[in-house]
C-alpha cells in the first residue's frame, strides 16, 4: 500500500493540472489555451488542451494481471464474457482496496454505421464492465462509464478480426485520463 | 515538482505545433452527376472587370455550374454593359434562355460597385437586378450573392451559395493524429480552422444564427457537448455529466438543445438551454435512443432508437409524450435529418450490407436510396432542401459528397491526404 502513495499523489497532481473534470458537472467555461486569428473568414482558431497521463508501476508491470485493461466483446454483444472474468475481478480488488483510486472505463464499437449510434453502443460494453465491477465491490463513486464510439480504433482495416478488436471496453485509472 | 513543469512544457510545445501547422487545405469540389435538363444561361464577363484585383463572373459561373441546374453558354470575350439591354435575339440564337450582364464601377474611396440585371432571352423581358457595393477582396462573397438572385429567380427556390458548411479532418500519422472541425465557404474555399484538437470532434451542429456551432470533443477522454462561437472562438461545456454526453441538435428557436446523455443509464434523450442550465429529460425508453433532430416548426424531434429490437427512425412530441415510429423498411434506418420545409427526412439506411443516403416523403412515407455507395454517413440538407451533404468512403479515405434530393446531381468534394468527415450544412442567413 505504501509504494502506491507518491503515484497516487502524482496522478491526482497531474489530473489538477489537466483541464478534465470527468466526474462532475463543471459550471461555465472550458479552458482555451491559445487563439489565433483566422484568415479574414471570421473564425477564430482555438486549439484543444490535450491531457496526458501517467502509469502507476503496480498498474503497468506487464507480469501483473492488472497491466491488462481491455475487456473484448462479441458482435452485436454487451455481456463480459468469462475469459474476462479474471481480469474484472483483479480490478474490482483493485478498486476495493484503492478507494481513493478512480476509474474511467471507455467502450468502443466497430465503425460500421453511425457514428452516433455507435457511441450508444460502446456505451454499453462500457456499462457492462461498470456494472461487473459494481457487482465485485467498487464504489459507483470511483468508476465513470463512457464510449468513445468507433472514434478510437484499435485497428484500422475493414475486416472481421480488425473489427473484434474494436469491439472493447477499456480501463483506465486516475492519472491515465 | 520537476516531472509537473515538464508536462507543463510538453503540452505548451503540443499546442503551439498544433496551432502552427492548422491546415489551409482547401476542399475541391468534382462534379461527378448533373440534372438531366439543365437551364442554359449566358454570363458574359462584366464590364471593366479587370478594374477588381478578382473577378466576380468567374464565381457566378462557377456556382450556378456546380449546382448542377444550369449550363453555361459561352458568349465570348466580350461584356455585356448593364447600361445596355443585350440583343436578346442573338443571345437566344446561341442557346440561352436567360443572360445575365453586369458592369464594376470603382468609387473614389478604394471600394467598388457591382450592377448586374438578369434577362429572359424567350420572354424578352427583364427579370430583375442589383447594385451592390465591395471592398476589392469581397469579390467571392459578392459573386455567391449574385449566383443566389439568379438561381432564385430562374429556379423559384431561394439558392445556397452565401451559405458555410461545417466538417471534420482527419490529417496525420495513424499514431498522432490531429482532428480540425473546419469551416468553410458552401464552395469549400475559405476553409478555416475553428478548433484543433488531439482527439477526435464529432457531431458538429449549426445554430440558427450560423455564429455558432455545437459539437462533440473527446479533448477531455470522454464525449462533452460544447457550444462554439466561430468569431471569437469562445467556447463554454453546455452537457459534462458522468457518463457520455453527445449528438447536439438546436431547436429551432436557437435558446435549447437536445442531447443524449448517459448519466441515468442508457443513451436517452435531453433538453437543456444553451448555456448548459435547466436540463430535463425528454423521453424514457427501454434501449437506445440518439441522434435526436428538431423539425423546422419546432413540434417535434426526430431521433434513432433500438426500441424496437434494430435501429429505427421515432419521433416524440418536443414537449413530451410517447414516440411514433416513423421507419419501417430494412433492418438500420438512422441519422434522420429533416428538411427546412419539414416534408422530407434525409437519413441512413442499410442496403445490402452498404450504408446509403435515402430520403422520405414524411407525409407518404414514400422512400428513395440516392447513392449507390457503401459507407455513407451524417446527411445534412443544404438550407433550400435541394441538396444533402454527406460523409462517404472512397479508396479507404473519408470524403464529402452531395447528392440532390432527386438524386441526379452529385458532387464529391474532398481534401488532399487527408480523412474529410462529419458535415453539416449551415443555415441561410439574410
Amino acid at each position: 500500500m505504501k509504494k502506491l502513495l507518491v503515484p497516487v499523489l502524482l496522478s491526482t497532481l497531474l489530473a489538477a493540472c489537466s483541464s478534465t473534470g470527468t466526474f462532475d458537472q463543471p459550471a461555465g467555461g472550458a479552458a482555451v489555451d491559445e487563439r489565433s486569428k483566422g484568415d479574414g473568414s471570421g473564425v477564430a482558431t482555438v486549439t484543444a488542451p490535450s491531457a496526458s497521463g501517467s502509469g502507476i508501476a503496480a498498474l503497468t508491470d506487464p507480469k501483473n494481471i492488472l497491466s491488462k485493461r481491455s475487456v473484448m466483446f462479441d458482435f452485436d454483444s454487451y455481456v463480459v464474457k468469462d475469459e474476462f472474468r479474471p481480469l474484472v475481478e483483479a480490478h474490482a480488488k483493485f478498486l476495493v482496496q484503492n478507494p481513493t483510486m478512480k476509474m474511467l472505463i471507455q467502450g468502443n464499437a466497430d465503425e460500421r454505421g453511425s457514428r452516433e449510434y455507435n457511441l450508444a453502443l460502446g456505451q454499453k460494453r462500457a456499462d457492462a464492465v461498470r456494472k461487473a465491477l459494481s457487482l465485485l465491490g467498487a464504489k459507483e463513486a470511483q468508476i465513470e462509464s463512457v464510449s468513445l464510439g468507433e472514434e478510437k480504433p484499435r485497428c484500422t482495416e475493414a475486416t472481421e478480426s480488425c473489427y473484434a478488436q474494436n469491439r472493447r471496453g477499456d480501463m483506465l485509472y486516475s492519472g491515465e485520463f | 515538482m520537476k516531472k509537473l513543469l515538464s508536462a507543463y512544457r510538453l503540452l505548451l510545445a503540443a499546442t503551439l505545433a498544433l496551432v502552427s501547422a492548422v491546415a489551409q487545405a482547401q476542399l475541391s469540389i468534382e462534379i461527378t452527376g448533373a440534372g438531366a435538363s439543365r437551364f442554359p444561361v449566358a454570363i458574359p464577363v462584366f464590364e471593366n472587370e479587370g478594374s477588381l484585383p478578382r473577378g466576380v463572373t468567374d464565381v457566378v459561373r462557377a456556382d450556378l455550374e456546380r449546382s448542377g441546374l444550369f449550363s453555361l453558354i459561352d458568349m465570348g470575350i466580350a461584356a455585356f454593359p448593364v447600361t445596355t439591354i443585350p440583343d436578346m435575339g442573338s443571345v437566344r440564337s446561341r442557346g440561352a434562355d436567360a443572360v445575365l450582364t453586369g458592369s464594376i464601377y470603382q468609387q473614389g474611396d478604394g471600394r467598388f460597385e457591382v450592377r448586374f440585371r438578369l434577362f429572359d432571352t424567350q420572354k424578352q423581358t427583364e427579370l430583375g437586378g442589383l447594385s451592390m457595393r465591395m471592398a476589392p477582396a469581397q469579390n467571392r462573397a459578392i459573386g455567391h450573392k449574385i449566383a443566389d438572385f439568379v438561381y432564385e429567380k430562374l429556379t423559384g427556390q431561394p439558392g445556397y451559395f452565401s451559405t458555410r458548411i461545417a466538417y471534420v479532418v482527419k490529417s496525420g500519422p495513424t499514431a498522432a493524429p490531429r482532428y480540425e472541425l473546419q469551416i468553410a465557404d458552401a464552395d469549400g474555399m475559405n476553409a478555416a480552422t475553428a478548433l484543433a484538437s488531439r482527439e477526435p470532434i464529432i457531431s458538429p451542429a449549426w445554430a440558427p444564427d450560423g455564429q455558432r456551432l455545437a459539437y462533440v470533443s473527446f479533448e477531455a477522454k470522454k464525449p462533452v457537448v460544447y457550444v462554439h462561437t466561430l468569431a471569437t472562438g469562445q467556447r463554454q461545456v453546455v452537457a459534462n455529466f458522468k457518463g457520455s454526453n453527445s449528438a447536439p441538435a438546436w431547436a429551432p428557436d436557437g435558446q435549447r438543445l437536445a442531447v443524449v446523455l448517459t448519466k441515468d443509464g442508457q443513451s436517452q434523450l435531453y433538453v437543456l438551454n444553451a448555456d448548459g442550465s435547466g436540463v430535463r429529460r425528454l423521453a424514457s425508453s427501454p434501449g437506445i435512443d440518439t441522434e435526436p433532430a428538431w423539425s423546422p416548426d419546432g413540434e417535434w424531434i426526430y431521433f434513432t432508437s433500438d426500441r424496437g429490437g434494430s435501429p429505427q427512425i421515432y419521433r416524440a412530441s418536443a414537449s413530451g409524450g410517447g414516440a411514433q415510429r416513423v421507419s419501417f423498411e430494412g433492418s438500420y434506418n438512422v441519422t434522420p435529418r429533416p428538411s427546412a420545409d419539414g416534408k422530407n427526412l434525409a437519413f441512413i439506411t442499410r442496403n445490402n450490407g452498404r450504408f446509403q443516403v435515402a430520403i422520405m416523403d414524411i407525409a407518404t412515407k414514400q422512400t428513395t436510396i440516392l447513392t449507390d455507395s457503401a459507407r455513407d454517413e451524417s446527411p445534412s440538407f443544404a438550407p433550400n432542401g435541394r441538396m444533402i451533404l454527406y460523409a462517404t468512403e472512397t479508396g479507404g479515405r473519408g470524403v464529402l459528397a452531395a447528392v440532390s434530393s432527386d438524386g441526379r446531381v452529385k458532387q464529391r468534394l474532398s481534401v488532399q491526404a487527408a480523412d474529410v468527415r462529419e458535415p453539416s450544412w449551415g443555415p441561410q442567413i439574410r
